[in-house]
């Protein structure tokens, strides 16, 4: 069975080409990739992410529950901020990735699409006795690039919209406004009612906001250093060797999340870690690939043309004491590559620049 | 819709196949396979000199999504690669059936040819792919 968005009507009218995603179907592109990764790099693009599952959790135990089952800690959360931080399992492997808003009178949390099932089951295998999960069809649109804030406003009337920072969330009337995205651009994420959705895409297509597709979602992502779940990390892999070390809260030591006892065991002593890959050769670093670095072999976990930097770039996970000059296996063919850290672009900026 | 002109020749892996008035043949991919990959972005040719039979890969074109193997229409020998798609592999997108050609063969016998699809077989390839 695949699941449609209310949008599906939206993306055959702007000719995005629908592919089958984790059991949706949505648009990888609307014709040219790279285009609608260089509007949102130069202008403005928006996504349908509305695939991502969204589960508020309200009732008295929804603090506690979450501060037990998560790796970052939302106790030090304001109203209307948010954090991203990865779901354990108790051996310390990554069930999922997530963002949690602390809301007025609750929390919410966006899930991948991918993993929407195993989080509700795991989520209703822990859930403590006072507190209510709800799961309710919305629309959610990205706006993203250095435009989007300036669109969004002329589109809307929103006022303030460019005062909100970064990791914070909006709520207007039944709509949440959060400064997030996953890109390495500046935008927001807005979540709403189906209908006002709908509406709001067209408004924001009328007012030249490229509509973007999973293809540039992708080489955005991996361009701004951040991990896609079920490819840089998974099960099998816990924060500590995913580059995403920095969203465990290992204060106050005595809250005892899922999966802490396993990965502070590996705190300090990891054997691997995930780095950027730069290709100095010519070809395309792809997923799978075999690195070959000073200190033994690692594993390319995502690799992509890069059409800001117009060369091919990748994620890849190595022994911990890898650096600089590596090669990578082609197909047979050894090519010249470099280890370097992750991002490779934000904010419109090269990161990485080849020497 | 994707243009399918009646003067090539086409394998269902969707590579054409034209004979030229010198007798070789040259090798691309269709506009329907160049839409299907999306933009573009790096060609791997096969080597000038090498003798290859029909159904060989002979090279791979890789999009920013993904990578895909080029197979040989017919037997014989690469005698050229284009040059333009090392620097300007986008040509594939612009232009399938002309500027953006991958590489010559000299056929080592012309009846493999008449094994690939003409134009309205491979139309049906195609259709059959998209539903």
């Amino acid at each position: 069975m695949t699941e449609k968005t209310p949008l599906y009507d939206s993306h055959l009218a702007a000719g995005g080409r629908m592919v089958d995603f984790a059991g949706w179907i949505m648009p990888v592109n609307y014709g040219s990739q790279i285009e609608e990764h260089t509007a949102v790099r130069t202008d403005a693009g928006m996504f349908d992410v509305s695939h991502m599952t969204i589960i508020d959790i309200n009732g008295p135990d929804a603090e506690d529950f979450l501060r037990s089952i998560i790796a970052n800690d939302v106790a030090s959360l304001l109203v209307n901020q948010a954090l991203y931080s990865a779901l354990l399992n108790e051996a310390g492997g990554i069930l999922d990735d997530l963002i949690v808003y602390r809301l007025d009178d609750g929390f919410r949390c966006v899930v991948n699409a991918s993993t929407r099932q195993k989080v509700l089951d795991w989520f209703a295998l822990h859930a403590y006795a006072d507190m209510t999960f709800a799961h309710k069809p919305q629309i959610m649109i990205a706006i993203q690039g250095p435009k989007a804030i300036q669109r969004l406003s002329a589109v809307t009337a929103i006022l303030l919209l460019d005062e909100l920072k970064p990791f914070y969330a909006m709520p207007h009337d039944d709509w949440l406004i959060g400064r997030t995205g996953y890109t390495g651009e500046d935008g927001v994420e807005v979540m709403l009612p189906v209908e006002q959705g709908i509406r709001l895409w067209q408004q924001l297509r009328d007012a030249g906001v490229a509509p973007a597709g999973l293809g540039a979602r992708d080489t955005l992502r991996l361009e701004a250093g951040l991990n896609l779940y079920g490819q840089d990390m998974d099960e099998t892999t816990s924060p500590l060797v995913s580059n995403i070390g920095w969203t465990v809260a290992w204060n106050p030591p005595e809250r005892n999340f899922i999966g802490r006892a396993a990965i502070e065991a590996q705190r300090g002593n990891a054997e691997e870690k995930l780095v950027g890959l730069v290709l100095e050769d010519k070809g395309i670093l792809r997923h799978d690939q075999k690195v070959i670095t000073n200190a033994g072999d690692g594993v390319i976990t995502s690799g992509t043309y890069s059409p800001s930097l117009e060369y091919s770039i990748g994620l890849a996970r190595v022994p911990k004491g890898a650096t600089g000059e590596c090669q990578v296996d082609i197909r047979g063919k050894l090519k010249k590559a470099r280890l370097v850290k992750p991002p490779f672009v934000r904010k419109g900026k090269d990161l990485v620049s080849k020497s | 819709m994707s243009e399918i002109p009646n003067e090539m020749k086409y394998a269902a892996t969707h590579e054409w196949a034209r004979l030229e008035e010198d007798g070789t043949v040259t090798v691309g991919i269709s506009d329907h396979a160049q839409q299907a990959l999306g933009d573009v972005v790096y060609v791997e040719m096969p080597e000038i000199g090498l003798t290859i039979s029909e159904g060989e890969e002979a090279g791979v074109v890789e999009s920013v999504k993904a990578a895909s193997d080029i197979y040989a229409p017919v037997r014989g020998e690469v005698i050229e690669v284009n040059p333009k798609l090392d620097d300007a592999p986008e040509t594939v997108n612009e232009d399938p059936y002309g500027e953006g050609w991958f590489f010559k063969i000299q056929p080592s016998d012309l009846a493999d040819l008449d094994e690939l699809l003409d134009a309205e077989s491979y139309a049906e390839v195609c259709d059959a792919e998209d539903h």
